[in-house]
């Protein structure tokens, strides 16, 4: 981010660039899912209309409700450990910030530049159940506790499965840095053919497949919605959260939505690149500046259609129990991940 | 409320005597110095799975349960003191909010008791008429325990398609009766008014949207492996415990026991007229439960299609005085509601008021085996359970 559009910025301005992109790459995702799916595409599904009256089709619905969040008491049990109570949302929302930290979106438009940035975005990833448990135990309430420990069992099951995934992604690029698995996948070629790319979804079928699962189950979205699990547990480890407090939680489930898409698209659909032989470009360096414009929206829209299955899935299906999430972890989506990695090992080495 | 000792009964099966052990063995648990709790969880009585106020005292072991009951009276309304200071006429009003999603139904067991009592019967329109709304708040019923089912399941969607096609159904007792939930419509020796007109016709077209319905709901929720993962197998109530608890209606079917009132007993309405299938499943489980009440809901539009087909003309009220005395004696009329069995006995002393009368209420009885059924399951089985049993609080408590 030294240089945007050939324009050198000052070291200030970088950090206010960066502190301002890294707020509308987890806010602005996060607006416009619940907006678009949350209030208008489950409404079209379960033939309702949504909300209608705060702005044109109830477009500014979202700030009414944060208005009203902000609004509220901030209740806290009395029974409550407050200090971890407090703390909890803020670390579930700051793994977010962590993970959009190394989502590249252009050539030069990105936050940092990790050499391992994928394994990276995974570590960090795990922080939301350091909040979540937290949550759950400091909230002083049996179905609070029940959910936090749920969650804690899920999110350690499934990231397994998704680092196994992503590994094979690694494996085809050859390397960590999420820019280059970019730069892999729109400068390859499939079979000859370099006129789409090589975008890893094809290749890595499998691989996404596994990857999406479990960043659905990594989402606490159903059908691996047991931690929140509103008919049983009555919103599980947010049960006794309020107000501001809550808009904290309800903003960072569905930022990392949108940030979990986002890693999806960078590494299966090719991130923000178009294929590099569409316009002539050979490698990262003859990458048209412009790219730095173009690139989020790129990045915007695939993340658009990787949230779009995240919740037709989640409005569709009910949901499982906890045992039946474990198996379906360990003995299905491990093993199908382990025989992936194998057999791109294999190819990789074979071509 | 304090925990009671449950009594070991003298004869336990062996899947009841593996949990009373293990229930046993988490009060021993209590006890050891190194404390592992179990803990105890209360279920309502404010809580979504439970639409109402029931309240379920669960002991877990981990996500468990050892021990469960239930406790209910959280939303007692007195309905069978209540009608002792009311008039015969006075008390469908009352007891149409016992079950209050299938609201007319109830009404019609009361007005037969009375009328057994008084020794007049309605007139073939009233009867027939009768039955039709009587299965329309069956579909109205039902088709919103389809829909719930898949929300107590995480699926949030079917509930909304079953929200939009009960419209339908109660439009249709709006425009009979003038009331979408307590029509209240019933009186003793026929029905307040005759059917409206184009009524028929557009019975007709709401009962195709109905098996419609059921048709959407059958590939969307009972097709879906994750549904049926969580539903069979789970919470089987054999034929021989079904009998013993009393359960009625679609929880006895799916146990495998052919019984059926609209089938089985002579009562003045017109079920004797049409040709239908009372629907068992061998299972037992939650899911046969919850495909018993689907094939129901079929069933009941085509019941109500025969019916319309075949309504005879006439008057709707047999000639009874204006101000109605029953004659001393007692009564028990029951039929099969959507929830089970429900009957009244009505005592007259020949006042213009019961002298007593004892509801019996379908969810009452099916409620009683949860002790028994929720014993050794998964804290999320609780609530499919308790989704494919069926009830309705206003039927526990009264």
């Amino acid at each position: 981010m030294n240089s945007l559009l050939s324009v050198v910025i000052p070291y200030w301005g970088q950090s206010l660039l960066r502190v301002l992109g890294g707020l509308v790459a987890v806010l602005l995702p996060a607006g416009t899912i619940v907006y678009v799916f949350l209030f208008k595409m489950m409404s079209f599904m379960q033939s309702r209309l949504g909300p209608m009256e705060a702005g044109p089709q109830g477009s500014l619905q979202l700030f009414a409700e944060v208005g009203k969040w902000l609004q509220k008491e901030d209740i806290q049990p009395t029974n409550a450990d407050k200090p971890v109570f407090k703390m909890a949302p803020i670390i579930v929302l700051m793994s977010t910030f962590l993970l959009v930290v190394v989502v590249p979106f252009g050539p030069d438009a990105w936050f940092t530049n990790l050499e391992t940035g994928i394994f990276y975005a995974l570590a960090v990833s795990s922080i939301s159940v350091l909040g979540i448990l937290m949550a759950g135990w400091s909230s002083a309430n049996k179905y609070s506790l029940l959910g936090g420990l749920r969650a804690a069992g899920q999110l350690i099951a499934y990231e397994l499965p998704m680092v196994l995934a992503v590994m094979g992604v690694v494996i085809q690029a050859g390397t960590m840095n999420l820019q280059q698995i970019v730069v892999a996948q729109n400068a390859g070629s499939m079979f000859g053919i370099n006129t789409f790319g090589n975008p890893y979804v094809i290749t890595q079928f499998v691989g996404f497949f596994v990857f999406m699962i479990a960043i659905q189950a990594e989402l606490t979205q159903a059908p691996f919605d047991m931690p929140i699990a509103e008919s049983e547990l009555v919103s599980g480890y947010m049960t006794e959260y309020s107000g501001f407090r809550f808009l904290i939680f309800f903003i960072g489930e569905f930022a990392t939505a949108g940030v979990f898409a986002m890693i999806a698209s960078t590494l299966f659909l090719g991130g923000w690149g178009v294929p590099f032989s569409w316009f002539g470009w050979t490698s990262m360096d003859s990458v048209s500046n412009w790219m730095n414009i173009v690139g989020p929206l790129i990045v915007f829209t695939k993340m658009m259609v990787l949230t779009f299955l995240i919740m037709w899935v989640r409005f569709t299906y009910p949901r499982f129990r906890e045992d039946q999430l474990q198996r379906f972890a360990w003995k299905v989506l491990i093993p199908v991940s382990l025989v992936n990695i194998m057999l791109t090992a294999v190819l990789k080495v074979m071509f | 409320m304090t925990i009671l000792n449950d009594p070991v009964p003298a004869k336990l099966g062996n899947r009841q005597q593996l949990s009373y052990i293990a229930s046993q063995a988490a009060d021993a648990r209590l006890n050891v110095e190194l404390e592992t709790e179990g803990m105890t969880l209360n279920i309502g009585p404010q809580h979504p799975a439970t639409h109402g106020t029931l309240r379920i005292i669960a002991r877990l072991d981990g996500e468990q349960v050892v021990w469960a009951e239930p406790s209910c009276g959280y939303m007692h309304r007195g309905y069978e003191k209540l009608t002792e200071v009311r008039t015969f006429p006075q008390v469908t009003s009352l007891v149409n909010r016992i079950d209050w999603l299938g609201s007319f139904a109830n009404e019609v067991p009361f007005i037969l008791a009375a009328e057994k009592l008084m020794n007049v019967e309605a007139p073939p329109r009233a009867q027939w008429i009768r039955t039709i709304l009587f299965e329309l708040s069956r579909i109205a019923n039902v088709s919103l325990f389809l829909g719930d089912l898949g929300v107590q399941m995480g699926a949030i969607t079917p509930v909304f398609l079953a929200f939009r096609d009960r419209e339908y159904v109660l439009n249709l007792i709006e425009s009979a009766t003038g009331g979408r939930f307590h029509p209240n419509f019933d009186r003793i020796g026929g029905l307040k008014d005759d059917l409206p007109a184009g009524w028929i016709d557009e019975t007709k077209v709401v009962m195709k949207k109905l098996r419609n319905f059921c048709d959407e709901i059958e590939t969307l929720l009972f097709g879906n492996e994750i549904f049926q993962s969580r539903t069979r197998g789970i919470g089987v109530i054999p034929r021989d415990v079904a009998l013993q608890y009393g359960l009625s209606g679609a929880n006895l079917r799916a146990s495998g026991v052919d019984w059926d009132l609209r089938r089985d007993q002579t009562i003045p309405l017109a079920y004797d007229k049409v040709d239908f299938k009372v629907w068992t499943h061998p299972d037992g489980d939650s899911f046969a439960r919850c495909w018993i009440r689907l094939q129901e809901t079929r069933e009941a539009t085509k019941i109500v299609d025969q019916l319309l087909d075949g309504i005879p003309s006439g008057p709707v009220m047999a000639k009874v005085p204006k101000i109605i005395k029953v004659p001393e004696g007692e009564a028990w009329v029951s039929t099969e509601n959507p929830l089970g069995e429900m009957g009244y006995y009505v005592v007259s002393r020949g006042d213009l008021g019961p002298f007593r009368v004892k509801i019996r209420s379908a969810s009452f009885n099916n409620i009683s085996i949860t002790p028994w059924l929720l014993r050794g399951v998964y804290v999320p089985d609780i609530i499919t359970i308790l989704a494919s049993l069926y009830f309705i609080l206003g039927d526990i408590d009264r």
